[in-house]
C-alpha cells in the first residue's frame, strides 16, 4: 500500500486471485512481480471484497485495472465486477496453466509477464 | 462532522483543503478540517492513492482533487441522510 507520496492517480492496479491452488499461488507471483518491475502496483482483492471504501475509492481512481485469476471460476474479475470495476482480465487456464498441474516457479512467471507485455504493446 | 484531508502534503493535498474549507463556508457549516499526513494512518483507511478525502470515517474519495461544489454534494447527501 502506499509508502511514499502516491499523489494522483492514473497507475495500473494489478488484483490477483490469490487463491490456495497452484496457479492461485502463480497469479499471485505474477502480480508481485508486476510490482516490482513497475508494471503496475498489487492491490488487494480482499479489500475490494470487503468494500473497504478507501480500497474502492482507490480503485476508481486507478487508470487501469488488471486481474489475475489462476482458474476459470474468476474470482479476482467476478469480485471487481460485483464492486462495479470492469478490468482488464487474465486467465492463466487460457494460457496453458492448469489447475493443480502447475509448476509455480519463475518460468510460469516469465512467460505470462511476456503474455501481459504482448498483449499491451 | 469531521473532515479528514489524507495525503503527504503536497500542493494537491493543499487544494483539497482549501476546496472542502470553501464548501463548508458556502454550505454555512461548522466542521472540523484535519490533515493525516502519517502514512500508517493513511494506509489504515485502505487509501493507496491520494490526495483522499474521509468525512466521519468514511473515504469519499481517492486519488483526485474533489472541487469545492463536488464536496458540497457530497456533505449535503450527508445530511440529508441524517
Amino acid at each position: 500500500m502506499a509508502e511514499k507520496c502516491t499523489c494522483g492517480g492514473n497507475c495500473t492496479l494489478v488484483f490477483p486471485c490469490s487463491g490456495s491452488s497452484d496457479v492461485g499461488e502463480l497469479a499471485d507471483r505474477i502480480a508481485r512481480r508486476m510490482t516490482k518491475e513497475g508494471i503496475g502496483k498489487m492491490f488487494c482483492l480482499a479489500g475490494i471484497g470487503a468494500h473497504i471504501d478507501g480500497m474502492i475509492e482507490s480503485t476508481k481512481s486507478a487508470g487501469r485495472i488488471i486481474s489475475i485469476d489462476g482458474c476459470p471460476v474468476s474470482c479476482a474479475k467476478k469480485t471487481l465486477e460485483h464492486a462495479g470495476f470492469k478490468p482488464e482480465s487474465y486467465n492463466l487456464k487460457d494460457y496453458g496453466f492448469q489447475k493443480g498441474k502447475t509448476a509455480v516457479d519463475d518460468g510460469a512467471v516469465e512467460k505470462m509477464l511476456k503474455y501481459i507485455s504482448k498483449e499491451n504493446e | 462532522m469531521k473532515i479528514e484531508i489524507l495525503g503527504m502534503g503536497c500542493p494537491k493535498c493543499k487544494l483539497l483543503t482549501a476546496n472542502a474549507e470553501a464548501a463548508l463556508k458556502d454550505l454555512g457549516i461548522k466542521a472540523e478540517i484535519v490533515k493525516v499526513t502519517d502514512i500508517d494512518k493513511i494506509t489504515e483507511y485502505g487509501v493507496m492513492m491520494t490526495p483522499a478525502l474521509a468525512i466521519d470515517g468514511k473515504v469519499k474519495s481517492a486519488g483526485k482533487v474533489l472541487s469545492a461544489e463536488d464536496i458540497k454534494k457530497i456533505i449535503s447527501e450527508i445530511l440529508k441522510q441524517e
